[in-house]
């Protein structure tokens, strides 16, 4: 299947929140410094007066969202590079936003390998197990710009706080206009009977091409996108499993704790199945260009192929 | 419907005496909590709760309610004996602080406790939430103040000067900061001698810090009720810049021994040490009923 390249994620946040503001009077965005990149920017030229800089004070900024939360139904929809919500926040994310279930939105932009020539500093693999081992925190990561724009309309709806993993490159769209969100939901990409393959984000693109690819050797490949990490519909995962008996896990984010992790914790406890979990080894990142980067760190199609066939091979 | 109580300076001085009282019983209690920095602070709950804040303890939620947040969140107890005596719930309730199940937890905690605005605990981030409060205030077109109170050791916090420049940089003068200048911290500086323990700021540095951020700054005798009484009427009157009511204070104020002695930070009185300090405090009968 080929697949149309769409916006970044980053531009269809910021048309979507724009767009939600329109007929929601209660939205406030605040922003780190960071709009231009992680195009908040759009918001500001649209609803200025509903627009905070925040300046480059991330735990500050974080720590004002939850108590503009606590004012007349606010909702704070809070922006800046993941690696700065993740960690240079969390202390406030956990105590402020986190414990008494702030209605804030978090936009973490930049997430994962493919964030512009930054490097270790900023590329962030580990924000999906840091914000899902969080009590109360819904953590979102879309894969195209339509699912980013469904989501966040769903977030919108939901009273609580969640956090979107959000990319920088342009992406290939998944979906169509009809496609609907909700919480907690999984979904089928492809049926197959051989291998149960879990993604997540735009990596779920590069699973679809390597789907393609092993289709051509006669290998068939259920593909489950995982918009939502957290909360996980159980039943689902373990349905999907059952499916074909073996179950590879692929994301582009650290193999410790994250879509990975998720998926094994439920299938370990309700389905016991043979798990492989790729993506990203448990290591710090470095900046280059993307497509150099992705072969680097092994999160090509080709690499979701291998992945697949070694899991496949060892379980004959 | 929310009000203001109008109190007399003897009647602020009665309820910080009051305060103080239980929160000497209510550590006692629990075996748990802090002491020297809630007496710091006691006399200017006191003005705030029964003197300033236009408030409902019937409607801990009203929307129109001027907002407090304690981003010293570790002196909880000076805050729930305030609310008790202010009619939030009752003062034997006090008696479960720090307990399991309690809704007076060791830090305050939005979740649980009537008038408990904002949950605080890690220092400086309660700081932000009151900053939020206020610039929700704005967006939303709601007239209220709020008032956080620091904890001078907390002002080590980066976090806390994150927040007074962006709270500068926008101008917010519905936000009032007390600083409770105690000039002790749990461990803090030493002094001439291992067992001397010396402010974390120095002369007016710690005044100079927030003058230096743009903020209106007001110094004030942190346990003279009338002052601080003073002070919050002239912050109100401020546009345009947010203020800090820097207070002169004494860690463990109203009982003798207890007085800057960062020993007292968090500690629990003995039987004898309780008896002495209710004396001193005017409660004869003494024991923690």
């Amino acid at each position: 299947m080929t697949l149309t390249m769409g916006k970044p994620l980053r531009v269809a946040m910021g048309e979507a929140i724009t767009e939600a503001a329109n007929h929601n009077d209660r939205i406030v965005v605040l922003d780190g410094d960071t709009g231009s990149s992680t195009r908040t920017d759009i918001f500001e030229a649209a609803h200025q007066d509903r627009f905070f800089q925040l300046g480059i004070a991330e735990m500050n900024m974080f720590g004002m969202a939850a108590g503009m939360a606590t004012v007349e139904g606010l909702i704070p929809i809070v922006s800046t590079f993941s690696a700065f919500v993740v960690s240079r926040a969390h202390d406030a994310i956990r105590i402020l936003i986190a414990q008494p279930k702030a209605n804030v939105k978090m936009m973490a932009g930049y997430a994962g390998l493919l964030a512009g020539s930054t490097g270790k500093t900023h590329l962030m693999f580990d924000d999906v197990p840091i914000m899902r081992a969080m009590a109360h925190m819904t953590v979102i990561a879309p894969g195209d710009e339509i699912e980013t724009k469904a989501a966040i309309n769903a977030s919108l709806e939901y009273d609580g706080p969640v956090y979107f993993r959000l990319t920088r490159p342009n992406t290939p769209i998944l979906f169509d206009e009809d496609y609907k969100f909700e919480i907690g939901k999984t979904v089928t990409v492809r049926e197959g009977s051989d291998v149960t393959v879990f993604s997540s984000g735009p990596h779920t693109a590069r699973v679809i091409e390597a789907a393609d690819l092993l289709a051509g050797e006669g290998i068939d490949v259920h593909l489950v996108h995982v918009p939502t990490i957290k909360p996980l519909a159980e039943d689902e995962v373990v349905a999907a499993a059952n499916k074909t008996g073996l179950v590879v896990t692929t994301e582009e984010g650290t193999i410790v704790g994250g879509l990975g992790g998720a998926i094994a914790e439920i299938l370990s406890q309700h389905s016991p199945t043979p798990v492989k979990l790729h993506g990203i080894n448990d290591i710090f990142g470095e900046s280059g260009p993307d497509k150099a980067l992705l072969e680097k760190y092994g999160l090509t199609s080709h690499h979701v192929a291998t992945a697949v066939r070694e899991h496949l091979a060892a379980n004959k | 419907m929310t009000q203001t109580m109008t109190s007399t300076a003897a009647e602020l001085a009665e309820y910080a005496r009051q305060i103080r009282v239980q929160i000497l019983k209510a550590v006692y209690v629990a075996r748990a909590g802090h002491i020297g920095g809630p007496l710091s602070a006691a006399d200017m709950l006191s003005v705030l709760y029964f003197g300033v804040m236009d408030i409902d303890p019937e409607n801990p939620t009203d929307p129109d309610r001027d907002r407090f947040v304690l981003s010293k969140g570790h002196s909880s107890i000076a805050l729930y004996a305030t609310l008790a005596l202010r009619g939030y719930f009752p003062v034997d309730e006090l008696k479960t602080f720090d307990s399991v199940d309690s809704r007076l937890q060791g830090h305050p905690d939005q979740t649980v406790t009537p008038g408990v605005d904002m949950s605080s605990g890690s220092l400086g981030l309660g700081f932000a939430g009151a900053l939020g409060i206020a610039l929700g205030a704005r967006a939303a077109g709601k007239d209220f103040t709020t008032y956080v109170m620091l904890g001078d050791g907390e002002c080590n916090e980066g976090v806390v000067w994150e927040g007074a420049h962006v709270a500068a940089r926008y101008g917010l003068d519905n936000i009032i900061a007390l600083i409770d200048h105690n000039k002790l911290q749990q461990f803090g500086w030493t002094g001439a001698s291992l067992d001397e323990r010396i402010s974390p700021y120095l002369g007016d540095q710690l005044a100079n810090r927030w003058r230096a951020f743009d903020w209106k700054v007001i110094e004030v005798d942190g346990h003279d009720v009338a002052a601080i009484l003073g002070a919050v009427d002239e912050a109100k009157t401020i546009e345009g810049m947010p203020v800090a009511i820097v207070a002169h204070t004494v860690k463990g104020k109203g009982v003798s021994f207890m007085e800057n002695q960062p020993g007292w930070h968090s500690k629990v009185p003995t039987d004898q040490e309780l008896a002495d300090a209710l004396r001193e405090l005017g409660e004869p009968e003494g024991g923690a009923q």
